[in-house]
């Protein structure tokens, strides 16, 4: 028998902060599934948010503080596709471009050990029915940088579909960006919220109770849009439905 | 972004000409404000965009393998530009032994320049008719060309050159008839006139056909087929006595010295086969080095552009063909800020782009936006990313372009030949950032420097986070809160934003899973 | 002072010596280039079949037959549409028309108004390509000037099964010595086509409206 797997918990400071729900759960998932979590105090932020905004000479210590904190640990898990995406696509270009080539090189050898959640419990440990019970009525939204910068396919539905009790239904538009797209929100309010009004009304077109997705921060543009219209849909990160249980529920 | 390493002088190459319709432009945010409060619009950029989508997406699906057509496309685009000089002086060379005469234009001003004189001299117009003209002598009495659509002579404003010399140019495309009778400007690069619907159609075309040749019939109706009947009228006079015609070209095949135009109505056929005179304005980027990519185009872009396996016409010409077409054949190779662009080693791959617009069509931006909020001939993301490049990013509108984006990135799985719009997106907003670096900080940038203080840091997390905590317990039992102060209020303006929790993450692992152990 | 030749030549150098871009691997692979079938052979009856099913997809009308029956088939498709006075190029087979009753008018640089008042025109091709329904003109003279397939409003273009490539990649192969003659090409995927109002297909712009095509045996 192999030893329990060991994971370093990237929680992102967003969800540190604000969303600390969705790295508990995660937390509980996998301790749930036999995996051993630890959590670096030292971490802070991706710096996807300088990045993506143009201050990239900002971004940099925060690249060299992501390799410092976890460049020892085999593998890191983090509850969000966008910042895995900004880990795994943006830290190496932001090292070069600060020409720092020996921060570019140990990015280079940690950034392929940074894994999504959905994929460190599908690919890593091979798992697709983590146990999880939430009878409601959901459906999941796949954010464009889980989509289309990380790739991760239908894992997160796999896993959604194992879930007992479970009414996955269909959101008609999946794949098209919900208009939160970071500092955008605030840049082109006008048009982000133009998105996702479109967005919330196809979710409220399903019947839903819950709306899933992997990343909270497209979820509290959407869940924010569907609490102002009073939609009565909850919005909850994939981590705490798949850390829901009978004895202990979301 | 990463400058290439030079060997000369360190001088930068010169941006494009911002041609005058486009000079002092307010910042996008600004320009799709007007269009989103536009339900018409809205509805008829919608069902536009959606329609070419899906056809696009299925015949698309019928290729065995569009990833390898992809990779090949962004292959011979990369080979062209990596040699550009090479491959241009082939051009000339094959170009000029077919029989044509080739130009070369630094930028907008000369391109237009370059062609009027043409036109003038094949027209058989005074010597020096320009200056006469500014004397306030008009010994001549004008004359008209006839177009086929292209994004080249748009960029440079050429209609509006030929009109100052006293020359009419007709566009013949149907799009461009709309958008030239309605006094507008285009709105998307296949679809210039998508943001009007049969209605509006039936009114420019009624108002607007009788003053500049042959009237609308009467009794016409918004049935699309009577509206394509009036424009098949209008414009065959046109087509039947002109001696000039002007267009682009999708591809110059350098090895060979072909230009080809793609279209479907048969107003390109008909430009490039009746008059005498043709003059081709290509920007310098539209260089494929060989015959033999054509095999790979040819496939990309009618499938990428209306969703095709092919569209309805293609003329392939190498200078002028003996007893056939024009016999007098000119190509001006426009530059305009494209060297600028080919300086940039990511940038440069915006230089492969073959105008299909699929970026538009799958762009939710563009989709809410139109258009003309993107202040220049090239809209949706392409445009987000070419503009800032061909003009530079010293003005409201050309600074606003990287940020036009959520950064979904839908324009780059679409693109034909692999343009990595998103990743140059954040590029272009670096550069943006870093050109007003030194001065006196703006409030974002203040802020943001302060937020990369805090995260430089988890014990300075820690206290923002401390503070979030206390701040919460002001909310009470309230989860959400609706209203915020600037700059906040640009996200409750329409969303709700969460209380912050009684406890962070951290607190609560220090808790549950630290504590007990020391 | 510099023309602007050499100056835009100048930035270019500017732009890319010294730079990975002079030095990159950007050779060609091969792609998407299925091969001809052996004429004759059911694959490429097969091929022939899909030619023929998708240029009929685009509204072209479009008619298989023996060599037998060519001149049949063109004599009725010209009455179907009415055609009086119909142009054809110097070099056509003049079997092809030996069953019509129509005016033939055979092109001596007749002016863009006289074909104008031609209703018709009937032509070879050069080649076929059957994954995009398109047939290519390369103007020799069975086909003739470009202006004869474009001003009148019935396009007759007979084609034989020989000519016809299954893909696009094998088609620009083919046409390669036409181009290096300097000799225009047009290709041609059903009839004149505009989807410029509200995206509805409408077919019949400037171009010919109506495409017949005949696939002739052999």
């Amino acid at each position: 028998m192999t030893a329990a797997p060991r994971v370093a918990l990237f929680a992102t400071c967003f969800n540190d902060t604000m969303w600390p729900d969705t790295p508990r759960a995660t937390v509980s998932l996998l301790e749930r599934l036999g995996v051993t979590v630890e959590f670096p105090m030292a971490q802070t932020c991706c710096g996807q948010m300088f990045t993506n905004t143009g201050y990239v000479d900002e971004a940099v210590p925060l690249v060299r503080a992501f390799v410092d904190v976890f460049g020892s640990y085999d593998a890191v898990v983090a509850p969000s596709g966008s910042c895995t995406g900004s880990v795994r696509e943006q830290h190496q270009w932001i090292a070069e471009r600060s020409g720092d080539s020996g921060l570019a090189r140990e990015v280079e050898q940690l950034t392929p050990r940074v894994h999504e959640l959905s994929e460190y419990l599908v690919d890593v440990l091979g798992v697709v029915d983590v146990g999880a019970y939430f009878p409601h009525r959901v459906t999941y939204h796949p954010t464009c940088h889980s989509l289309r910068m990380l790739r991760v396919g239908d894992r997160p539905q796999q896993l959604l579909r194992a879930v007992r009790g479970i009414d996955l239904v269909e959101l008609p538009s999946a794949t098209e960006c919900c208009g939160f797209g970071g500092t955008f929100a605030m840049k082109n309010a006008d048009i982000s919220v133009a998105m996702g009004s479109d967005k919330a009304r196809h979710i409220r077109e399903t019947g839903a109770e819950v709306v899933v997705a992997g990343d909270n921060s497209c979820l509290a543009h959407i869940g924010g849009l569907l609490d102002r219209q009073r939609a009565g849909v909850r919005s909850l990160h994939l981590a705490q439905i798949l850390a829901s249980t009978e004895e202990d529920p979301a | 972004m990463k400058k290439a390493a030079r060997s000369t002088a360190p001088e930068r190459n010169p941006v494009g000409i911002t041609t005058p319709t486009y000079l002092g432009m307010p910042k996008f945010p600004k320009l799709a404000a007007p269009e989103l409060r536009n339900p018409v619009l809205r509805h008829n950029l919608q069902m536009a965009t959606h329609t070419i989508r899906d056809k696009r997406a299925q015949v698309v699906g019928e290729v065995d393998d569009w990833e390898a057509l992809r990779v090949d496309g962004a292959r011979s685009k990369d080979a062209a530009l990596n040699n550009l000089d090479e491959h241009l002086e082939e051009l000339e060379r094959n170009l000029q032994k077919a029989g044509a005469t080739v130009h070369w234009a630094r930028d907008a001003e000369e391109a237009c320049s370059i062609v009027v004189e043409l036109v003038q001299e094949s027209l058989g117009a005074p010597a020096k008719y320009s200056e006469e003209r500014s004397g306030g002598e008009t010994s001549w009495g004008g004359g008209e060309v006839v177009k086929v659509k292209s994004m080249a002579t748009q960029e440079i404003e050429l209609n509006e050159a030929l009109e100052a010399a006293g020359i009419s140019a007709w566009e013949t495309d149907l799009a461009e008839l709309i958008v030239q009778l309605g006094h507008d400007r285009p709105s998307h690069i296949l679809v210039p006139a998508i943001h009007r619907n049969r209605s509006q159609i039936r009114e420019i075309f009624d108002r607007e056909m009788g003053k500049v040749g042959r009237p609308a019939p009467d009794g016409m109706t918004d049935e699309p087929a009577q509206l394509a009947e009036a424009a098949r009228q209008h414009l065959r006079e046109k087509f039947l006595r002109a001696r000039v015609a002007i267009s682009g070209a999708n591809f110059a095949v350098a090895d060979t010295g072909t230009l080809v135009v793609l279209e479907s109505e048969g107003n390109g056929r008909m430009c490039l086969t009746l008059p005498e005179t043709l003059i081709s304005v290509v920007g310098i980027e539209k260089v494929v080095p060989t015959w033999d990519d054509l095999g790979t185009f040819m496939q990309l872009l009618p499938r990428s552009s209306t969703g095709e396996r092919m569209n309805p016409y293609t003329t392939m010409w190498t200078g002028a063909t003996p007893d056939d077409g024009p016999q007098d054949v000119h190509v001006v190779l426009l530059d305009n800020g494209r060297t600028r662009v080919l300086e940039d080693e990511l940038g440069r791959q915006a230089l492969r782009c073959i105008r299909c617009s699929a970026c538009l069509n799958v762009c939710p931006v563009y989709e809410r936006a139109g258009g003309h909020a993107y202040g220049s001939v090239y809209p949706g993301p392409i445009g987000a990313v070419l503009t800032p490049q061909l003009r530079g990013t010293a003005s409201p509108i050309d600074e606003s372009l990287p940020y036009a984006s959520s950064l979904c990135g839908a324009c780059f799985d679409a693109c034909p030949v692999r343009i990595d719009i998103p990743r140059m997106l954040v590029e272009l907003r670096s550069q943006v950032v870093d050109q007003h670096r030194g001065g006196v900080p703006s409030a974002e940038a203040a802020g943001m420097r302060a937020a990369s203080w805090v995260f430089g840091n988890h014990k300075r997390l820690e206290g923002v986070q401390a503070g979030a905590a206390a701040a919460s317990r002001l909310f009470g039992k309230r989860t959400s809160i609706s209203q915020l102060p600037w700059p906040a209020s640009a996200w409750t303006q329409a969303r709700n934003a969460p209380t912050p929790p009684k406890e962070s993450f951290r607190s609560w692992w220090r808790r549950t899973h630290e504590e007990p152990r020391s | 002072m510099s023309t602007a030749r050499e100056e835009i030549l100048g930035r270019i150098r500017h732009a890319l010596d010294g730079s990975g871009a002079r030095t990159a691997d950007t050779a060609a692979g091969p792609v998407g280039m299925t091969g001809a079938p052996t004429p004759g052979s059911t694959a490429h009856d097969a091929m022939v079949e899909r030619f023929v099913e998708v240029t009929a997809d685009y509204r072209a009308v479009v008619q298989r037959c023996g060599p037998e029956q060519l001149a049949a088939h063109v004599a009725a498709a010209l009455q179907a549409y009415g055609a009086g006075r119909v142009v054809i190029p110097p070099g056509l087979e003049q079997d092809w028309l030996s069953a019509s009753e129509a005016e033939f008018v055979i092109d001596d640089d007749v002016s863009t108004e006289g074909l104008d008042r031609c209703d018709a025109v009937v032509t070879a091709a050069s080649v076929g390509i059957a994954e995009t329904g398109t047939i290519v003109l390369d103007h020799t003279a069975d086909q003739g000037r470009r202006a004869l397939t474009l001003v009148p409003d019935v396009h007759v273009c007979v084609i034989r099964e020989s000519q016809v490539t299954p893909d696009v990649p094998g088609a620009i192969r083919l046409l390669r010595p036409a181009i290096e003659a300097h000799r225009a090409l047009t290709w041609i995927s059903g009839p004149s086509a505009t989807s410029d109002i509200e995206l509805n297909r409408i077919e019949g712009v400037h171009g010919p409206r109506h495409l017949h095509v005949i696939v002739v045996a052999g």
